[in-house]
This record gives C-alpha cells, structure tokens and sequence, in this order.
C-alpha cells in the first residue's frame, strides 16, 4: 500500500511549534491513531500523544485533525484523500503541554463546582423503582466520554472572550444528568444560573456537531436547562418585552458577547 | 535535579483509579483518613471503562431462584476449585450491597418491567445476574465513582507514574514516581499503600488492554517483597475484534453472546456443541431450538427452564474451542470465526449493544444487526497477582494492599465474565477499609529513606542521559513476540523453557534502555520503566505456567493435558530474591465441609 504524509505539531510553551512531516505505511481499516503510533515507534519515540482504550469509549485522544476536532481513534485514513497531507494538532482551546498533548486540568476544576448527586434521605435505595422510558434521556447524557471535544469547539471557551465562569458543554450535559436523575433532589438552576454561566450559551451547536457519542447537547441537555433556569428566575413576559426593545445588558439567557458565528475556528 | 522533589504525605496512598482505586479510596477517605489518589492517565480513563457487559451480583430481579450461595458456586466452578474460597464467598455476599451502593451514589441501570436493576445472563452464571447499562457497564460505573471522589474532595494526581515504593524493616514507607506533564520527581509520603493497578495485557501482542497495563503494580509489589500467586493463568477472552489490523484485540463484549450470539466457523458450522465440557453439558441446551427458546425468554426477561446456548460456557473453553476452530482450518477470512447476532430485530441489537453496533461500524466498516462479526481470542485479564488477606486487603508486606486486576486469588483459574467489577467494588471497598485502619494505627509520619529516594531519581533520569543503547519500543515488541508464541493459550515445557531464555536475554538489553528527548510527557521514556515491569511479570508468569504441570482453567499444557486432583489444592507463587525470581508452591487450606458442600453443590438450575 501507498505512503501517506503527516503533517504533525510538535513543540511545547518552551519550545515553538512546527509541523513535523513523516511518511507513514498505510494499512487497511488504519486510523490516525495507528499512524501516530507508527511515528512513535519509528521515528520519533518522544511523540506526545494522549490515549487509552482505542475503541472511542475513553475519550482521551481528542485532538483537530485537518482542522476538525475529532476522536484520533475511531478517525479513519480511509476518510481522507491520501494523495494530500493530514494535518494533526492539538485541540486548541486549551494550553499546550507539549505535541499533541494539553492541559486539560481546567474541566477538572469547574466540575468541581456542580452541586451533587442528592438522593431522597427517606427513600431508601432498595426502595428506588423507576421505569426504563424515564431514564433514557439520562442514560444519553451518562454516554459522555469527556474526550471535551465539544469544549474545544465551544467559542465561549474557546476564544476566552468572557471572564465570568462557564461550565462549558460538557459539563452542562453532566449538570443536566443530575437535574434530570429520576430521583435526585437538589436544585441547580441558581448555580447553573450564577456560577455556571449558562446563559452564556448562545446556542450555536457546534457542541453537537463534534459529540462522538452522538449526545444531543444542545436540543437535549442545554435547552432544556436553560428552560427551567427561565421558568425559575425569569417571568417570561418580562423576557419578551425586554427582547423587542433590544436591552440585553439585563437578560443573562441572551448576554453571551460572543459572536453566534459557532463555526469560527480561526483564532 | 538539585532541588527536592514535590511532597504529597497521605494516610493512605492508592496507585490506580480504576474501580478498585476509586472505591478504595472513596472508603478511606469515608473512614476519615487522608487519602491521594495516583494514576497514570486523566482521571476516568482507566480500563474499567472498557467493561461492557455488566456487574455480577446476585439480586435475583430478572430470577428469584438466584442467591448468593449459587454465585459463589458459579464462581467457584468457573475458576476450577482453584479460587481462594473466603474472598470468592466474600464477594457473592457483598457484591448487591456494593451495586445497589452505586446506586445510590447516581448510577443509573437499566431497569426490569418493574422498575427494579436489570440483570442479563452471562457465561458461566446460573441465572441472569448482570446488572449493566446497555453494554457500556464500566463506563457508568467508573464515572460513578469518580463523582463520588469529587465530590468528597479526594486528592487525585493524574498523570502520574509510580516507579519505586520506599520501604524499612517495619513496611512501605511510600511511594516515588513522576509527573508526565512537565516529568519532574513526585514522593508520596504513606503510612500505607494500596495498589489497584490493574492487568499486564501489554505483556502480549494481542490484547484488548490499552498501554496502561503493564503489571506496575505486581512488579512493584514483588520489588517491595510481596509474593505473586496463581501467575500462570492469563485470560483469553474468546472475542477479540481480529480485522483491521489497528483494533486487533479489542474487545467484543461477553454480552453479545448474553444476548443470544451464536459462534460459527466456515462451514457455518455452531462449533460450541462439541467443546462443552462432559461433567457440565447437562447445564446447556441441547438443541438449537431450546437454545432459541433461551433467548427469546431472555430478551424478555422472562424466567424459562430452558438451558442457556452453549456460547456460554466459560471464556477459557470458548477461547480454546475458537483457537482449535482456526488452527484446524476452519475460520474466517482474518483469522477468527463469526460471531451473529443479526438473527434478532436490528432495534433490539441495537439498544441492548449499542457500543458494539458503533465499534464495528466506525472502525470495521460491518453492520453487526446485518451480517456475522469476525472475532478472535485476545488477551484481557490475569486471574493471579499479589497474594493478599482475603478480609482486608492486606499483602505479605506490612502496610502494602491490593485490590482489583491486581491481586490474586478471587478468580482461580478461570474468571466470570461480570466477576471482576463486583471484584473491584467488594474488594475495593475492603482493601480501602484494611488500609485505613493500617494508618490509624501508625502515630509517626512515614520517613522515606533518602538514600532509597536518590536512587530511585538516578534510575529515572538515566535512559535520558545514556547514549546509545536499546530502543525500549523494539524490545517490547521482542517481549510480546515472545510471549505471544510461547506461553499463550496452549503451552509446553519446551516453549516455556525457550521463553524463560529469551525473557531472561531481554532482561539483560533493559539494563541499557535509551530514548530521545526530554522529561516532559515522554512516551519512550515512560515505557523505560513499564518495559522493567512486563519482563518481571512476563517471567513471573512462564515460570508459573512451567511449574503447574497440569492443564487447569485458562491454563493449558498439551504436555500436562489433564486436570489433576493433585493440583487442586496448591498455588503456584513467585517472590524475588535480588535480581532473580523465585518460584515455588503452597498449599490452600482444606474447605469448611460446609463451603466445600457448597462449592461442589451439582447441577444448574
């Protein structure tokens, strides 16, 4: 079979980037990651890349693959024209630690900050009967992976164009997992209002686009956060009259300064 | 490296974060001690994820002839006598109180008719006993878990790797190792140490484990003078994706077959049938017919006096029978055999195996709910490890513990399939309970030994300052070569013999090991010390395997090919002695009449 060219980033904050070319052997049913393995094991040992299970059910080999955020294992070479180089670079809204590799320490962080899951203190578990058709949409929002591809398409995250805290897809799916637990009994909208930004969300649904679990995150579990957020803290007619006269200063659900332009992804 | 290493003390150190290291530490750090929490990748990446079909716990929801006693003789059967009897029946009594525990922390499984925990059949299991979340289990469990250490505040260091544990006369003392970000020397100060480290899957060419699995925590338990028992038995788990080259191995879920997919070689022939078992036929059905019965009733989940299909004997014969298939001729176009669940509604496929549905179609191109699978044996999980207490935990040196992959004895010869998460939360949470009462009693603050400490830095930074020597890539595909062809799933002593050699050749190259670059996250460099760990546990193991000279489980010697009275009562251990391994055996203490009446109890249902 053919060669194929990569075209990866290397470099570190110490070091500058460059885009490394190498010449990989292509076999049948190959994936980026498989060539990236070949580099590692041919040409440069000290390749940094990120991986575990190989099988797109861990979420750790996130990285923009000529340009679009994507799962390296489950990326096939087939997919591609092979007469032109692929381009593979780190996901680029977070910090660099070195080649493919970034710090991704900052989803830890803010999910520290989402209220628990709270059971009933009355209920106990042997107790606990729920019908399969009322977990479903929970169980779709318990297939994430966190490979935080959909944080790395974010333009809220991405282009770090607001100061205030926002939780980012990911961790609005995870919120919305809790909310929506058939017997959880905690009330998040206050934080989700406050502290998790999500009025922030200009619902442009790039999220959804990259989900390699295919999570309806916008339509699915921001929406509908966002819903009961309004239901909760604002009077729905006020929110209209304040949409006609176009004072957004006031209205957190339409306060997002970032452009709806999801697709950007040139800073 | 002039300036001191970062300091981290805890109470209680665990190394691993899968499902055994999180509920450990979740129950040390419940018990009110200081716990970190230590692994090599992101937090929730560890190989618990990949667990698809289901968690073993007899809550009797889908049957209610169900009960614990039952699960410990399927346990006990399935793992060949061989088990340690106290943690098998340990683990069939505590493993519903640990699931419906999940439970209650916000895991959400499917559900019966009746709003209860779904339970699917599984190989080797009397009766429907898997609680799961369509087939992607281990991810709703670890993510569990994982909420539940975040939210208690637990101290996580991920990304790192744990190279050295400091010991003086009276135990561990704690545990060395670095930062993969920017490659900097960690001590992590302890009064105990509780290693959950998981499998050596990466001993071998073909294996559904990811890098990760390497045998740190045996090799580094063996270092600290811990003994390895039961070695030589290395599950093949029978489906392994085998087509495209890249997924080689990965996993193919035991629940394809739980939910009714029957095993085919290239004359179309259902193989199954002749490989079961003589003292065991009498618990499958007879016919297809009965066998279609099974399903139907099963899909439903409904009880039925049909036998369950004889796809669900236990993996290490279903192993052997797919291997026998493609080395008589008889397999598929890549080396396998068909695995086809196509005869069932596409939808149902589809939602009761929706992980496997989008596995073969992104990264094989196939249509599972429309034509057979291509699968093959792969290596998954090894039943042996550090000897430990079956009530708390506790290894052979004061103040180490182990729980999960890592520890031996619960499995025997053989693993259910659904025994190893329950494993990792009974046991998990136990070792964390052994632990931290460990620390309780300790008043002083552990003191690592600097000298032991120096040491340990020198042996880091050095295959980046060699010049010239081996390429730690290369010999560990000399490893896996070796171990591959020589102590797979049937062996000799002529093979095991010529493995040792090598292994021992291998061995001598590590010493000279060097790669390129510099500290900050490094792969060659961090497969510097896995590389150390696989060939000690690559040796521990075809060493083992040399001494058991009878066939057992997931070990089979063509030269030994029986199962012999003698070996039922003896395990095979290891320990080290300076730079060599020692191998030997020890008696298991004869059963309570009443366990042994359990455990040998006839018949299925």
């Amino acid at each position: 079979m053919a060669n194929l060219l990569m075209r990866i980033f290397r470099g570190s904050p110490k070091e500058p980037g460059t885009f490394a070319e190498f010449e990989v052997p292509v076999e049948e049913g190959m994936v980026v990651l498989d060539a990236l393995h070949w580099i590692q094991a041919h040409a440069a040992p000290d390749l940094a890349v990120r991986w575990n299970c190989k099988a797109a059910k861990c979420g750790s080999c996130s990285a923009e693959v000529n340009g679009r955020p994507s799962l390296t294992c489950k990326t096939r070479l087939s997919d591609f024209d092979l007469d032109e180089p692929i381009t593979v670079e780190p996901m680029r809204a977070f910090p660099l630690v070195r080649d493919l590799v970034t710090d991704v320490s900052w989803n830890y962080e803010i999910n520290r900050s989402i209220p628990p899951f709270q059971p009933p203190a009355d209920t106990p578990v042997e107790e606990w009967r729920w019908q399969q058709e009322d977990i479903e949409r929970v169980q779709e929002y318990r297939k994430c992976i966190e490979c935080f591809l959909c944080q790395d398409v974010c333009h809220v995250l991405r282009n770090h164009e607001v100061e205030r805290p926002f939780l980012g897809p990911r961790f609005l799916v995870r919120a919305a997992g809790l909310e929506m637990h058939p017997i959880d009994t905690a009330d998040r909208t206050g934080y989700l209002k406050d502290d998790g930004g999500i009025g922030l969300c200009n619902i442009t649904k790039c999220c959804t686009e990259v989900c390699p679990e295919h999570i309806k995150i916008t339509d699915n579990a921001i929406i509908p956060l966002k819903e009961r957020v309004a239901d909760r803290y604002y009077d729905p007619i006020q929110m209209f009259w304040r949409r006609l006269r176009g004072d957004r200063s006031s209205a957190p659900a339409a306060a997002a300064p970032a452009a709806s332009d999801g697709g950007d992804r040139s800073s | 490296m002039i300036s001191a290493p970062d300091r981290h003390p805890h109470d209680v150190l665990v190394i691993g974060a899968g499902g055994a290291g999180l509920r450990a530490a979740i129950e040390v750090a419940a018990l009110g001690a200081s716990v970190g929490l230590v692994c090599k990748s992101l937090l929730g990446k560890a190989h618990t994820v990949m667990a698809e079909g289901g968690v073993a716990a007899a809550l009797g929801h889908v049957d209610d002839r169900d009960s614990w006693q039952t699960h410990f003789r399927d346990t006990m059967v399935g793992g060949k006598m061989l088990n340690n009897v106290r943690m098998a029946q340990l683990h069939a009594l505590e493993a519903p109180a640990r699931v419906r525990e999940l439970e209650g922390w916000g895991a959400v499984f499917d559900r019966t008719r009746d709003g209860r925990i779904l339970q699917r059949p599984f190989g080797g299991h009397t009766h429907p006993r898997l609680a799961h979340v369509g087939d992607r289990t281990g991810l709703e469990m670890i993510r569990t878990l994982q909420d539940r250490a975040v939210a208690m505040g637990i101290a996580v260091y991920m990304e790192h790797t744990i190279t050295h544990l400091t010991t003086n006369p009276s135990g561990v003392t704690g545990a060395f190792g670095y930062r993969r970000l920017d490659g900097d020397a960690v001590v992590f100060p302890a009064k105990a140490i509780l290693l959950a480290t998981g499998g050596i899957g990466k001993a071998y060419e073909v294996t559904s484990n990811s890098w990760e699995y390497s045998g740190d925590g045996q090799a580094l338990a063996l270092r600290a003078g811990a003994e390895l028992i039961d070695m030589e038995f290395v599950q093949f788990h029978p489906t392994g994706m085998v087509w495209p080259p890249g997924v080689r191995g990965l996993l193919v879920t035991e629940a394809v077959r739980g939910e009714g997919g029957i095993l085919r070689n290239s004359d179309g022939e259902r193989f199954m049938w002749q490989y079961l078992p003589e003292d065991r036929r009498h618990e499958y059905a007879a016919t297809d017919e009965e066998a279609r019965t099974w399903v139907e009733a099963s899909s439903a989940s409904r009880q039925t006096d049909a036998r369950r299909p004889p796809e669900l004997s236990t993996r290490d014969n279903v192993s052997r029978a797919i291997y026998t298939e493609v080395r008589e001729g008889r397999g598929s176009p890549h080396g396998g055999v068909f695995l086809d669940i196509s005869y069932l509604p596409a939808d149902h496929v589809r939602r009761k195996l929706p992980s496997m549905y989008e596995q073969f179609k992104e990264l094989a191109g196939v249509d599972i709910t429309a034509g057979p699978m291509e699968v093959g044996p792969t290596t998954h999980y090894v039943m042996g490890g550090i000897r430990v207490d079956a009530e708390t935990g506790a290894t052979t040196v004061p103040g180490l513990f182990a729980a999960g992959e890592v520890a031996g004895g619960m499995h025997g010869a053989n693993r259910l399939g659904g025994n190893s998460l329950s494993d990792l939360l009974v046991f998990g949470q136990r070792a964390g309970a052994g632990a931290a009462a460990r620390a309780a009693s300790i008043a002083d603050d552990p003191y690592m030994n600097p000298v032991q400490i120096r040491a340990a830095e020198e042996e880091l930074e050095a295959p980046l300052s060699r010049t010239g020597g081996t390429d730690p890539y290369r010999l560990r595909e000399q490893l896996q070569a070796t171990m591959q062809s020589l102590v797979g799933i049937y062996r000799t002593a002529s093979d095991l013999k010529d493995a040792i050699a090598r292994i021992g050749d291998i061995r001598h190259l590590a010493d000279d090991l060097c790669v390129p670059g510099g500290r900050a996250f490094n792969p060659g460099w961090n497969l510097v010390f896995e590389l150390r760990n696989l060939i000690d546990i690559s040796d521990a193991i075809a060493r083992s395997a040399l001494v058991r000279e009878e066939s057992r489980g997931a070990h089979s010697r063509l030269d030994f090919p029986a199962t012999e009275k003698a070996w039922v009562d003896r395990n095979v251990v290891v320990c080290r002695d300076g730079e060599t391994l020692v191998v030997g055996t020890s008696p298991i203490p004869p059963m309570p009449k009443d366990v042994r009446a359990l455990a040998e109890a006839g018949g299925g249902a």
